[in-house]
């Protein structure tokens, strides 16, 4: 079952071309993860899915809602985190849940039987009276990823979950995204390539606003190019690495 | 509605959420006092009333209100949590309304709480409360419709200085509208209906009718359908960024 889909997603800022034909779905099962240089239009596509850009021209889809024609069914369905995981400072983690909560529809009860699953699932606990100017990036993310959470939507956008978190903390994250995948249709930006093939099902490569693969990780690394003994560069590689400089280079270079 | 209300409720507490509320309400309160005693002589003037206090009103909004105003959405562009914001299942009026309302609530707050000024006129003698409660009223609908412009010019940029800046000139505009300064400007080029248009729209004017007597339709009227017009403004604000 299709929950998320683009066509032909464009996007211009005046002359500048951010997201330049991007078509792809995902389906429930799936983590797709969106791979890409800085600046490659990862950030602007799930923007627009998530309803707050709107495209140049093109569709998207989520659970069968039109981002822009059906937005809010949209948002009920979807679970969004944005680029560096915005919090307001000066609330308390718990005032923060539960205005979302309540925002997205959820009674007091249901609110707070949610909520207390989300604070166990995610270890919230200890910060939920802390304000969020105080928190360290780690629960910053986290308070993030349960916002995302709290209406358990079909539809999860993450953007850089793990941007920032030390290895550990890496490390739960990346086995919460795994938990929550099987009922769930879920995409998450990275630029750190073995975050795709410890979580992802598939990989979509962009560069320049434009897809340059959609494959599995698997499929990925057979993309790699032959190792050169002679070009032997001071810094290793992994095979992984290998195929994303080859991808995203050959472009830069054609 | 009750994301109206969500909105509202967030907002409003944002307001004592730091020190920035209640030194507001001080300032508020010191500059409204300062004006009414020792600018306008209150006691000199040996009248039991409030026009003393009121007079200084358009001014003292125009300061003030962009600066309870300037935030509204500078700060969540800023700080990103407008991505939160407008990514939630809720119509962009919801949030403009719940917003503005906040800041509304918060300015009637520091008004309401000029009360003491209200009892002394009515221990030195024995003023018109019907024009003193008309005032208040008006006074209140024009801090609105000074919030409403701050919080449009707010939505335009990420920049709380230049929000602030900008509300104050669009204040000062409809704050001259009926002097000079502003129809001379107007008056070269436009035709005379456009300039008593313009003259129409003064701030002064309509409040300085409410202050005078009773609580008057045309200033009522003037000042909640810019409310409205500029709340307008605010939603459509909001999709041009969405677009842009």
């Amino acid at each position: 079952m299709v929950l998320v889909e683009t066509r032909a997603l464009v996007k211009k800022f005046g002359a500048f071309t951010a997201v330049d034909g991007i078509s792809f779905s995902v389906g429930r099962g799936e983590v797709v993860g969106f791979l890409g240089p800085n600046g490659a239009g990862k950030s602007t596509t799930m923007k627009i899915v998530a309803g707050f850009l709107e495209p140049t021209s093109g569709e998207s889809f989520v659970a069968g809602h039109d981002s822009q024609e059906d937005p809010i069914a949209a948002r009920q369905r979807l679970g969004y985190l944005p680029e560096g995981a915005p919090a307001y400072p000066d609330m308390t983690v718990g005032a923060f849940l539960e205005f979302v909560a309540a925002m997205r529809g959820l009674s007091r009860p249901q609110a707070r039987e949610r909520l207390a699953e989300l604070v166990e699932r995610i270890d919230l606990a200890e910060v939920w009276n802390r304000r969020m100017e105080a928190l360290s990036k780690g629960f910053k993310r986290r308070v993030g990823i349960a916002q995302a959470l709290v209406h358990d939507p079909d539809v999860l956008i993450l953007d850089e979950p793990t941007d920032g978190l030390d290895p550990n903390q890496k490390h739960e994250m990346r086995e919460l995204i795994r938990t929550l995948a099987p009922a769930k249709a879920i995409v998450v930006s990275t630029h750190i390539l073995e975050e795709v093939e410890a979580i992802c099902t598939r990989a979509i490569i962009i560069a320049r606003g434009r897809m340059l693969a959609d494959c599995t990780p698997a499929e990925l690394l057979q993309r790699a190019p032959a190792r050169d003994p002679a070009a032997a560069s001071l810094v290793r590689t992994t095979p992984l690495e290998d195929a994303f400089r080859h991808i995203t280079l050959e472009q830069a270079g054609s | 509605m009750d994301k109206v209300l969500l909105v509202f409720r967030r907002e409003f507490a944002g307001y004592f959420a730091t020190p920035l509320g209640a030194v507001f309400l001080a300032v508020f309160l010191a500059i409204g006092a300062g004006m009414t005693f020792f600018v306008a002589s209150f006691f000199d003037r040996a009248q039991a009333d409030l026009s003393a206090f009121f007079l200084w009103h358009p001014w003292l909004y125009l300061v003030l209100m962009p600066a309870i105003g300037m935030r509204l959405w500078a700060e969540e562009r800023r700080s990103g949590t407008i991505e939160l914001l407008m990514t939630l299942p809720a119509r962009p009026w919801q949030l403009v309304l719940g917003k503005w309302l906040a800041a509304w609530a918060f300015a009637g707050l520091a008004l309401a709480l000029t009360f003491p000024l209200w009892i002394t006129v009515n221990v030195l003698g024995s003023p018109d409360n019907g024009v003193v409660l008309a005032s208040y009223v008006g006074s209140w609908l024009m801090a609105g419709a000074f919030l409403a412009m701050a919080a449009c010019v707010s939505a335009l940029t990420k920049n709380q200085v230049l929000a602030f800046i900008g509300a104050v000139v669009v204040g000062f505009v409809f704050v001259m509208a009926g002097f000079d300064l502003v129809l001379s400007a107007v008056r070269p080029w436009a035709p005379d209906v456009v300039v008593q248009a313009v003259a129409s729209m003064s701030f002064i004017g309509h409040f300085q009718r409410i202050t005078d007597g009773v609580l008057e339709a045309p200033a009522l009227v003037f000042f909640i359908s810019l409310i409205f017009f500029a709340l307008w403004l605010n939603v459509q604000a909001l999709d041009a960024r969405k677009a842009a």
